[in-house]
């Protein structure tokens, strides 16, 4: 046939597999998408990649603070390496064998796990009360982000002085109430301390998943819920049965913006509890290494490791929940 | 199971805006009523009225003799086919079917087989597995109509059912929504639209709305031929009715009456003498008139010709302020610029008086019908 010649090739379609049609014009499309693309990539990689690469080249070196460039490489030393004694002892050093890493680790987990748990909870109801109508919705939908948009430290402050154990209106309050019988230090007591950075975060970031669960509940056309009423399904199923399976491509995107977020979490801690074994996370502990304490390289290792444990929590998440980001519904 | 249904003095206010001016209607049991009526009209209203999704501000609302006003919608014994389907696009065909029943409590072996029956009459049987977006508009229909049949509902309500859907799919699902309901003959269905002919086609009789006040309820026939007011004459019958401008020449029956241009004219109307030289309308549907050597209703030059294939329109200029339309025959030879005298029958010409109500027309005209 006189199609060899022919710059269009097709390839062999099967079930899944849509026809690919490479023409000249594509080839232009394509090239064009690609112009469009390289700003941002180069915003990038100047931002994101070049530090997460120097982050991961430090973590294989003897690196400090004060000597950067004369850095070594060292191998896994930071993560994990062992020597045998002469009397047959081996004796484990590197991340992997610090007792710290893995309370912070353990801090880390829990604190994302509890407070995306609890904003997820807490957002679903918020956006389901501001998805029904009355009056002055606008108004609550505006002062409801009031708390998202406080700088974190600023925040952190503030419930740092209400929640003081001399002076904090919190303790005052319970006080007067008589739930307590004495003040409780809640940021510096190790009972207390998580469940006060819980509280904090809480308050902080439940209206940022109640706005995005909103706005899924937003995209449920009305008419399904009228289809319900007459099928006569209590409301309390319907919520069970109809919004949360319809809510649910929202809310898996909203979860894991907010778990990445906490895994993360540095400036709340930081602020409200510092130096308590009870809340310290791994950025917390990444940065006193890398800054304090002059272990530039060490620090370089556990900020690694937390990118490691988000990407692979992230893609598990993302495979198991079969998330999809373009809103459609699985 | 069947029911009648009776509105007493139905009225619906959002606020101070008034949708729903006192709806009187009874609706036998068994029968398919559809309501019509330009769009705001308040007829979706009244029938998320009857369904129970929205609350009646004033008057009563009987299903089967019992007030109904205060029950939710799910104890009304009505079943409702929306617009959009609304179907749950999470749930298979086949759950989107039983769902109610499931909830209702019915037995698992009832369930199938009501779903089963109503797939079966429906030809959706293929299909129960699949998730409503992968199917067409047309099954997605029959589905939601589906959904509704398995409710066992004493009153079958559509909103206008066939608004989504392309044309030939309309024509064909309106044909199988006028068979199911010669299959379901002792279900009384009530069928918004805002279109005259699945009005036509389908209604046993038709409910015509405006403004939130009924203005004619009648068979499509008597609306056709007996229109009670001018807003019924003008809506009912495509393209719409030439209205032309008169006083009353002579009353009595047939009266006469003399247009704005022209000879008088002599109607199918029965006027009283006091009516004598007030002002009148009278009209004439473009179908009645024909071509005519002679004498006519109406001489003018014809501005535009369409040719629709089965019929022509021609738009006849004739110094009115409309154009008059005429419908005549596929095939006739007519040319723009060309001059043409159209007439129409006396009993074929409706009057109506200057507040656009009909005079009553002579009893002979019923019987040519």
């Amino acid at each position: 046939m006189a199609s060899t010649h022919s710059t269009i090739r097709i390839m062999p379609t099967g079930p899944g597999h849509p026809k690919r049609v490479r023409s000249e014009l594509m080839r232009q499309r394509l090239r064009a998408a690609g112009w469009f693309l390289v700003p941002m990539l180069v915003a990038l990689a100047i931002v994101a990649g070049w530090p997460l690469l120097r982050t991961i080249y430090f973590s294989f070196t003897n690196a400090s603070l004060t000597n950067l460039d004369g850095a070594e490489l060292v191998g896994f030393k930071n993560y994990l390496s062992w020597t045998v004694l002469k009397s047959g002892r081996v004796i484990w050093s590197g991340l992997l064998s610090d007792p710290a890493w893995w309370n912070a680790v353990w801090n880390t987990v829990r604190f994302a796990v509890l407070s995306v748990a609890l904003e997820t909870i807490l957002g679903t109801v918020v956006a389901l009360v501001l998805n029904a109508e009355f009056k002055g919705r606008g108004l609550v939908r505006a002062a409801i982000l009031i708390p998202w948009a406080i700088p974190t430290i600023v925040s952190a402050r503030m419930w740092s002085w209400m929640l003081n154990d001399q002076f904090g209106i919190i303790n005052d309050m319970l006080m007067m109430l008589g739930l307590i019988d004495h003040k409780i230090a809640w940021t510096a007591s190790s009972d207390t301390a998580m469940i006060a950075v819980l509280i904090v975060d809480v308050w902080k970031t439940t209206p940022f998943m109640a706005l995005l669960i909103l706005a899924g509940l937003q995209m449920i056309p009305r008419d399904i819920y009228e289809a319900a009423a007459i099928d006569g399904v209590h409301p309390v199923r319907t919520f069970w049965r109809v919004t949360l399976p319809l809510v649910r491509p929202a809310l898996m995107v909203a979860v894991i913006f907010r778990l990445l977020d906490a895994m993360r979490i540095f400036d709340l801690i930081y602020v409200l509890t510092p130096n308590s074994a009870q809340t310290k996370t791994i950025s917390v502990l990444a940065r006193e290494n890398l800054i304090d304490f002059d272990k530039f390289a060490y620090g370089s290792a556990q900020s690694t490791m937390l990118f490691l444990i988000i990407a692979l929590m992230t893609i598990l998440y993302i495979w198991l929940g079969k998330v999809r980001f373009d809103g459609g519904d699985r | 199971m069947s029911a009648g249904l009776k509105l007493k003095q139905v009225k619906k206010a959002y606020g101070a805006v008034q949708v729903l001016h006192g709806i009187d209607l009874d609706i036998k049991s068994g029968e398919f009523v559809v309501f019509v009526g330009p769009s705001g009209c308040g007829k979706s209203t009244l029938l998320r009225l009857i369904a129970g999704l929205e609350d009646i501000t004033e008057g009563t609302l009987e299903i089967g003799g019992t007030v109904v006003n205060t029950l939710p919608p799910s104890k009304r014994g009505i079943a409702m086919v929306f617009q959009s389907y609304a179907l749950y696009p999470h749930m298979t065909v086949y759950e989107n079917m039983a769902f109610g029943l499931k909830l209702a409590k019915t037995s698992a072996g009832e369930q199938e087989q009501r779903v089963r029956q109503a797939a079966e009459m429906l030809q959706i049987t293929p299909y129960l597995d699949r998730l409503p977006k992968q199917l067409s508009g047309g099954q997605r229909q029959r589905v939601a109509i589906g959904r509704a049949i398995v409710r066992d509902p004493q009153v079958f309500l559509f909103d206008e059912p066939l608004s989504n859907l392309d044309a030939a799919l309309r024509v064909a699902t309106r044909l199988e929504i006028a068979k199911l309901h010669e299959r379901m003959a002792d279900t009384t269905m009530i069928y918004v639209t805002h279109d005259q002919v699945e009005a036509m086609t389908l209604a046993d009789r038709i409910v015509v709305l405006n403004y939130g006040v009924v203005e004619q309820v009648g068979t499509p026939m008597e609306l056709y031929h007996r229109p009670d007011n001018l807003f019924v004459a003008r809506f009912i019958g495509s393209p719409a009715m030439n209205i032309v401008s008169a006083t009353i020449a002579s009353t009595g029956s047939p009266a006469t009456v003399q247009p704005e241009t022209g000879n008088p004219v002599t109607v199918n109307a029965t006027v009283a003498a006091t009516y004598l030289d007030a002002k009148a309308t009278f009209g004439v549907r473009p179908e009645d008139l024909t071509p005519t050597d002679g004498p006519g209703l109406f001489t003018g030059t014809v501005s535009i010709v369409e040719k629709l294939g089965e019929v022509t329109l021609v738009y006849l200029d004739t110094g009115l302020p409309e154009p008059i339309t005429v419908k005549i025959d596929g095939d006739v030879d007519i040319a723009k610029g060309q001059t043409l005298t159209v007439t129409a029958p006396a009993e074929r010409l409706h009057l109506f008086d200057e507040n656009g109500v009909a005079f009553p027309r002579m009893p002979l005209a019923r019987a040519a019908e």
